[in-house]
């Protein structure tokens, strides 16, 4: 997970989205306690109303849930629910902007088309 | 009311007006980022708040109470900045005693911890320290002394990387803990970035900006294109938003503007948003 402040989104959209890559890729795994917002703050260097503004959009979205006094933990079903959403957002996070590309130099669909299945292929 | 009032405030020094009818307010429990260019008056603003100089004009309450001459809404509040109120030939050790005197609620022992972190010698006479072992020493007093209200005037002053590092997570570490206003006067604005919650800019004297770093990011944009695109879009919308500052290199330019990108209009333009530092460089330029 990597906090760039330097990038267009917004701090609190990044942890939120780093959290989900971990779920996503196992390191957060359902049910396990994920870190407190204080070690995520110091980790990341991270004003801590930050961190818990990205935690808290997931806490809405219930792929992560608060046990008082306990801590936060990944919510069963979260990565289906997870990649559903990304599913959803697919298109306008990467195929967009990889057609917008593509017309800049030239390609057809056809060329594209070829060379995603070049991609899959390999 | 809790939190830190600066109303009219005004000082000069002779003949230069180092702050002219700022008016401000800190709200208690956040961190903030005090910006400006040298000379603009942050020191002096930090300097008045903590009593440590007396405005000309206007009124600096803190919690609701006048913060001239009341020694003990003085115990609330701590500044380091690059003076040294220490007796030249004293150790660090005792530095920390004596400003247990001043400040009861100074933690000596986590004090004594962090002296281990920054390895900073505690047996060494504070003037026989390097820059950033003065910087390091002092950063240590703040973090330890436990009042509502810390100010720190060029805290990484001559740290190293590694030490900067450490500054910044003790700090937020600190304020998980138990939350306190914090006010980081720097230059360093890439790094305070994503530390502060709030900016405040000063330009010449005046505030110019005091807002949420966030909603301040979000409040300004860059487009870039050829020439003749951006001075179209300029045209079109310069009227409507504020333009502060554009970029030229060869037949590409780039304006930094406050609003929103009109969406309609912005095709085969890049639009980027500003960082914090890109947004200050072209906010103080002039």
């Amino acid at each position: 997970m990597k906090i760039n402040p330097d990038q267009e989104k917004p701090i609190f959209i990044q942890i939120a989205e780093g959290i989900e890559d971990g779920i996503l890729t196992g390191a957060f795994p359902e049910g396990s306690q994920i870190p407190s917002i204080t070690e995520f703050s110091v980790n990341y260097k991270i004003n801590p109303a930050t961190a818990l503004k990205g935690i808290n959009l997931l806490v809405d979205e219930n792929i992560i849930f608060k046990k008082r006094g306990v801590g936060m933990f990944v919510s069963n079903g979260a990565v289906k629910q997870l990649k559903e959403k990304r599913q959803n957002q697919f298109y306008n996070n990467y195929i967009s902007n990889l057609i917008e590309e593509a017309k800049r130099l030239g390609f057809s669909s056809d060329d594209i088309i070829a060379m995603i299945e070049r991609g899959f292929s390999q | 009311m809790k939190g830190i009032e600066v109303k009219n405030v005004t000082k000069t020094f002779q003949d230069t007006t180092a702050l002219s009818q700022v008016s401000l307010n800190l709200e208690a429990g956040k961190i903030y980022g005090l910006l400006g260019r040298n000379g603009a008056g942050k020191s002096t603003l930090l300097n008045l708040i903590t009593n440590r100089k007396f405005p000309d004009e206007g009124t600096i309450t803190l919690d609701g109470a006048t913060v001239a001459e009341n020694d003990a809404l003085l115990q609330q509040v701590f500044l380091i900045n690059e003076q040294n109120l220490f007796p030249e030939g004293m150790k660090v050790k005792k530095a920390f005693q004596v400003t247990k005197l001043f400040h009861p609620s100074f933690d000596e022992e986590y004090a004594l911890q962090l002296c281990k972190k920054f390895e900073l010698n505690t047996k060494k006479k504070i003037k026989s320290l390097s820059t950033g072992y003065q910087s390091i020493f002092k950063n240590i007093l703040a973090l330890s002394v436990n009042v509502p209200y810390v100010f720190f005037d060029e805290p990484v002053l001559g740290l190293d990387a590694y030490h900067r590092d450490l500054f910044y997570k003790l700090l937020i570490e600190k304020y998980s803990i138990s939350p306190f206003t914090a006010v980081i006067s720097t230059h360093l604005i890439e790094e305070v970035a994503t530390v502060i919650e709030n900016v405040i800019i000063i330009k010449k004297g005046t505030i110019i900006k005091n807002q949420s770093c966030e909603e301040l990011l979000s409040s300004g944009y860059c487009i870039s294109g050829t020439a003749s695109q951006i001075d179209s879009y300029l045209f079109s919308y310069g009227s409507s938003q504020e333009l502060i500052g554009t970029d030229s290199i060869g037949g590409l330019k780039t304006a930094y503007l406050l609003g929103t990108p009109d969406s309609s209009a912005v095709s085969g333009l890049e639009v980027s948003q500003m960082d914090l530092q890109k947004l200050f460089i072209q906010l103080t330029n002039s």
